[in-house]
């Protein structure tokens, strides 16, 4: 018997090796293990053994199945791999060809440069605010302590719908507008669209800034040259030297303007800073006692400083965009390239 | 404002270099915009005098001259110059001279006689842009000295970018006297000279506007030489300047204007006729100018007239009929002190801005004239003879603006400066600044500033000029003190950025186009609104505001499509300005344009160009990011811009009108020349910021069950309404999505076939099929009944 079962087992094994398919492995398994296999033939046979050699017949029926068994598993897991791998080749893609979908689009630089300023001023808790753009003279000019023929109204190339109403020709109007709602402590941006009625290389007759202010008590030059410091380094990720120049406007008492060394030649000197080393990013000062008189904000119990920056200045310097009129020509091949 | 080293170290002899003494001037306010060399290089030029003048043998239009330069034998020197004579005193340009642009001197034959240098014109030192001929130098200059040396030329000018409160530094006196605030050396000022008076007539003067002419000073000078020559140093300072020479009469006016800051005029006194007036010009009265522009004058102009005319606009121009000219022998100079408000804005009414208006409107000191006259008398009777009259002074003294005494506390000082300044210090800046100083306590002061500098009035003005002196570099910086207060943050409105990016992913790029616009395009787009005009616009294609932000976004797609751009997807937020009932709204909106393909080309995709669907997905992405989709409803509607079946307006629950989507109409699409097929959006931001704060629902855990059904209905029937009735049935349904919507073979002409899901769900147990059956028959038997829509065979 012991023979025979030899032999079976290894006429399975031969059958296995011919086998190269897992439905032909199947076939083979159902053939020896199935209810009427040739395993549970032999293993029949034992009920006719007497019972002292039933152990042992047992025995050797089991070992020769277990080993088919090894075989038919060894058999199975070799045409799985084999399975797998053709599956994986045939699968195969080439990985070089573009993806599909949409592409992505972009915000307009200027916004780009807004986000960011309004990020690094958030972070020390400055709100936005906004404004309307088409003003009146009291917000725009008088309760800025620009009267009517003042000499700084000739560098404000005003844009008039009428006598009084006219496009703003700066954001600190908005200054105004928050200090007639909201009492101080006050820490504000406000970012937006203005215009001045000039059209050339260097000007385009509508363009953004951002004015900055605070109101509270005790507020002085020394927070307004850090605070502008701090954001000048911050918005060019660069320790870059920075120098307040004394300068003028109606709104501010001390006035400043605020130069950084040119980004573009390091202070060496070049045509983007008209050889000097420096380029002016700033306006800024004190804000004007006449101001808060107009707002009914006592200025000896509270003081504030004042700011405002061209967003398209600051966006050409950090971009070296090297002409103002591409901001306002929607032209995609400009636009692309800000994503 | 130009000024010059070599003038300004009349006033001060200070011995900076060039490069710091600008830095200084810029860090002290005073912004330098430009520095450049007097003269351009050349040397070997020295100053000769002519001997002798022969005719050329051969050449009719050339002269043999002989030219002593000095020590060694007179040059023969050939020129071609009409004004060359004997005795005249020219600069020569020796043998070896290297003239501007590196011309080099030789020794040659012109014409075969001998030429052994040239005499020059003041062109060919690069002295002025064109020459008639040689230049003149005075009879006293001294013959063989270098002409670099005699007129000065290495010399730097200085171009200063003043502010408008810096009045005071409108003169080269002025900016010398604020060098002096840094630098340590004395300043010293024009003297006041005093004039002889050697003749009696005097021009009567009676002011009618005291208020607007606190001063009237005048004087007349007789018996002049009109056609003097003006010295060759003051030519050289005027051209320094900017100015060109003109005569003694203009330069000596410009001259002190320069030098002092003061404005002068003289009229030809035999043109006046009897008294002069200062006083407002009559309603439309008329006067031409100097520049011979015709002007009509409205009353609130100040002239000044005679008795039959007006003959000047005050402090802006002289009038033609009074001018000066070669033939003038006698003169009335005028120097006055006009108000600030009599002249500001009134130049720019006209469209003039001269030197004497852009001071007066700036203020001029009102202490000025006095000087300012015995200084221009006495040049112009040097310079071109004449007798001087006494002096004519109408001043009103409680007309002339006074310097108050401001208070200054030393506490404002280190309270808006941060610093602690000492008393002393505090006050050595007001003594070198010219301020008076009363001392009323150990911190506080009472302090009046000199008239020239009248734009001190409060005590941060004087705050400010402490700063100056002690330099704004050397303030502290300090980091703002920041009380941290956590604030409210609104989660109900979506920030504006957020609604960008979502456009931004969905491929769209951010436009930012002019918000005033051609009025052509907007009659076009919103016929029905009305314009809102600018007074005084850049050009007609930007005149008008626009009443919707599509104009901008329309000539944005048109030029790209020019520069071959295949496919262009914009979106634009701003104001809209718009007329209701006469008052204007600016309504913050949100546009979106777009024209193309669907999608950008790729392999293994059909191309398709974009449709309404594309644009609308744009929309709804923003609802859905805000969780208020099923809020929102595009109901089909008309609008003058959008093609009549493919548009929209979009309303919120409340039947609250949002905004437009659709296709641009194709009339407008050829008038605009897109000449394909554009979709467009325009809503009112506010409305698109409203979020949905999320209210939590128990999750169910039994699983849901989905039915698709194809539906033939009538072609226009709008397939909402078969979803909206579908959503309002109670009981199981869940969501439905539209997997596909056929016209064609198959489903009768007119009709359409709409595949839906149905996704049922019942929150408590498992669905059991004969309940969906159930359910979803009378679903069919009512839209049956109530749309007159059939499942497909």
């Amino acid at each position: 018997m012991e023979n025979s079962l030899d032999n079976v087992v290894q006429q399975a094994s031969d059958a296995l090796a011919k086998a190269d398919s897992l439905a032909d492995v199947e076939k083979i398994r159902v053939e020896y293990l199935g209810k009427k296999g040739v395993f549970t033939c032999q293993m029949k046979t034992l009920a006719s053994l007497p019972a002292e050699e039933k152990p042992k017949a047992g025995a050797v029926i089991h070992q020769a199945k277990q080993a088919f068994e090894a075989s038919l598993n060894n058999r199975k897991s070799t045409l799985e791999s084999e399975q797998l791998n053709q599956r994986l080749r045939e699968e195969t893609i080439d990985v070089t060809l573009p993806g599909r979908g949409d592409s992505i689009g972009s915000v307009h630089p200027v916004t780009r440069t807004m986000r960011r300023i309004e990020t690094i001023f958030s972070r020390i808790g400055f709100d936005v605010a906004t404004g309307p753009e088409v003003e009146d003279d009291f917000h725009n000019f008088e309760a800025l302590n620009i009267p009517a023929h003042h000499p700084a109204r000739a560098m404000h190339d005003t844009f008039y719908f009428d006598e009084h109403t006219l496009l703003r020709t700066h954001t600190s109007p908005v200054q105004i507008r928050v200090m007639e709602n909201q009492e101080p402590p006050i820490k504000v941006i406000a970012p937006g669209r203005v215009y001045r009625c000039d059209s050339d290389i260097t000007h385009t007759p509508m363009f953004h800034q951002v004015e900055g202010f605070v109101v509270d008590k005790n507020v002085n030059f020394a927070d307004l040259k850090g605070v502008l410091s701090e954001f000048l380094k911050a918005f060019f990720e660069k320790d870059v030297n920075v120098r307040f120049r004394p300068s003028y406007f109606p709104f501010t008492e001390p006035s400043a303007e605020v130069d950084i060394e040119c980004v573009m030649c390091n202070g060496d000197g070049c045509r983007v800073c008209s050889h000097t080393g420096w380029l002016e990013v700033l306006g800024c000062g004190m804000i004007h006692p006449e101001v808060f008189r107009h707002i009914n904000i006592d200025s000896d119990e509270y003081s504030g400083f004042a700011f405002g920056m061209g967003v398209e200045r600051l966006t050409m310097l950090r971009y070296k965009i090297n002409d103002l009129r591409l901001f306002f020509e929607n032209d995609l091949k400009f636009l692309r390239q800000f994503n | 404002m130009l000024v010059n080293e070599a003038w300004l170290k009349e006033f001060i002899n200070y011995s900076l270099p060039t490069n710091e003494l600008t830095e200084k001037l810029t860090m002290a306010g005073l912004e330098v915009d430009s520095i450049s060399p007097a003269a351009a290089d050349f040397s070997g030029v020295v100053i000769g005098e002519v001997i002798s003048v022969e005719a050329h043998p051969n050449a009719d239009k050339l002269r043999l001259c002989k030219v002593t330069v000095g020590e060694t034998d007179p040059l023969d020197i050939v020129c071609g110059a009409a004004n060359v004579r004997t005795g005249l005193k020219i600069p020569v340009a020796t043998v070896g001279a290297v003239l501007p642009g590196d011309f080099k001197i030789k020794a040659s034959k012109l014409r075969g006689e001998p030429s052994n240098g040239m005499l020059c014109s003041e062109q060919e030192l690069g002295l002025a842009e064109s020459a008639d001929g040689l230049m003149e130098l005075m009879s006293d200059a001294p013959i063989g000295v270098d002409i670099r040396d005699y007129l000065k030329l290495d010399d730097t000018i200085i171009e200063v970018d003043l502010t408008p409160n810096r009045a005071d530094c409108l003169s080269v006196e002025g900016i010398a006297r604020e060098i002096a605030c840094f630098a340590d050396e004395p300043f010293k000022s024009i003297c006041d000279p005093s004039i002889e008076e050697t003749s009696q007539t005097k021009q009567s003067v009676s002011v009618e506007a005291p208020e607007d002419c606190p001063r009237y000073l005048g004087r007349v000078i007789e018996g002049l030489n009109a056609t003097a020559a003006t010295p060759v140093w003051m030519q050289e300072k005027l051209r320094r300047c900017g100015q060109r020479s003109l005569g003694p009469l203009v330069d000596v006016t410009n001259y002190v204007l320069l030098e002092l800051g003061q404005p002068l005029h003289a009229f030809d006194l035999n043109k006046i006729d009897g008294e002069l007036v200062v006083r407002h010009a009559n309603n439309k009265e008329k006067l031409t100018l100097l520049n011979d522009q015709d002007v009509q004058l409205g009353d609130d102009i100040l002239v000044i007239a005679d008795q039959k005319q007006a003959l000047a606009m005050a402090g802006i121009m002289g009038g033609a009929s009074s001018s000066v000219g070669d033939a003038t022998t006698d003169i009335f100079l005028e120097c006055a002190f006009f108000s600030q408000l009599a002249i500001a804005g009134k130049s720019r009414r006209y469209g003039l801005h001269t030197d004497a208006s852009h001071r007066f409107e700036r203020g001029v000191d009102p202490q000025l004239p006095y000087r300012a006259l015995n200084r221009a008398t006495e040049l112009l009777v040097s310079i071109a003879g004449g007798k001087a009259g006494p002096l004519t002074d109408v001043s009103s003294d409680a007309s002339i603006p006074k310097q108050n005494a401001i208070t200054l506390r030393l506490s404002q000082v280190q309270r808006l400066l941060g610093i602690n300044l000492e008393a002393d210090v505090v006050e050595s800046y007001l003594v070198k600044l010219g301020m008076n100083i009363d001392k009323i306590s150990a911190q506080k002061w009472q302090v009046t500033a000199p008239s020239y500098r009248f734009d001190m009035a409060i005590e941060a003005d004087l705050i400010e000029e402490i700063a100056r002196l002690y330099g704004y570099d050397k303030l502290p910086e300090s980091s703002l003190n920041v009380p941290a207060k956590l604030e409210l943050v609104e989660e109900c409105v979506q920030p504006l950025d957020r609604i960008k990016d979502v456009l931004v992913d969905l491929g769209y790029r951010e436009a930012i186009t002019y918000s005033f616009t051609d009025e052509k395009i907007l009659a076009e787009l919103t016929p029905n609104e009305d314009d809102y005009r600018l007074k005084n616009p850049i050009s007609s294609e930007l005149s008008v505001m626009r009443t919707t932000l599509w104009a901008g976004l329309l000539k944005a797609v048109e030029s790209n499509l020019k520069h071959n751009e295949e496919t262009v997807k914009f979106f634009e937020t701003g104001l809209k300005f718009t007329l209701e009932n006469g008052a204007l709204k600016q309504n913050q909106m949100l546009s979106i344009v777009a024209t193309g393909s669907a999608l950008p080309e790729q392999w293994g995709e059909q191309s398709r160009k974009m449709d309404f669907y594309d644009i609308k997905h744009a929309v709804e992405a923003i609802l859905e990011l805000n969780g208020v989709l099923n809020n929102f409803t595009f109901k089909p509607a008309k609008h003058s811009a959008l093609h009549p079946g493919q548009a929209a307006e979009l309303v919120n629950e409340k039947d609250e009108h949002v905004g437009y989507i659709g296709l641009l109409h194709p009339v407008l699409e050829k008038s605009l020349d897109i000449n394909q097929a554009v979709y467009m959006v325009e809503l009112k931001q506010a409305m698109l910021q409203l979020k949905a704060i999320p209210n939590f629902e128990q999750i169910t855990k039994y699983p849901s069950a989905r039915r698709d059904i194809a539906l033939v209905m009538d072609k226009n029937l709008h397939v909402n309404e078969i979803i909206d009735y579908i959503n309002s049935q109670k009981g199981l349904i869940n969501n439905v999505v539209v997997f596909d919507v056929y016209e064609g073979k198959g489903v009768e002409t007119g009709r359409k076939s709409v595949a839906l899901g149905l996704i049922l769900q019942d929150k408590s147990k498992t669905l059991v099929e004969s309940e969906v059956e159930l359910y979803i028959t009378t679903i069919l038997e009512n839209i049956n009944n109530k749309f007159n829509a059939q499942l497909r065979e």
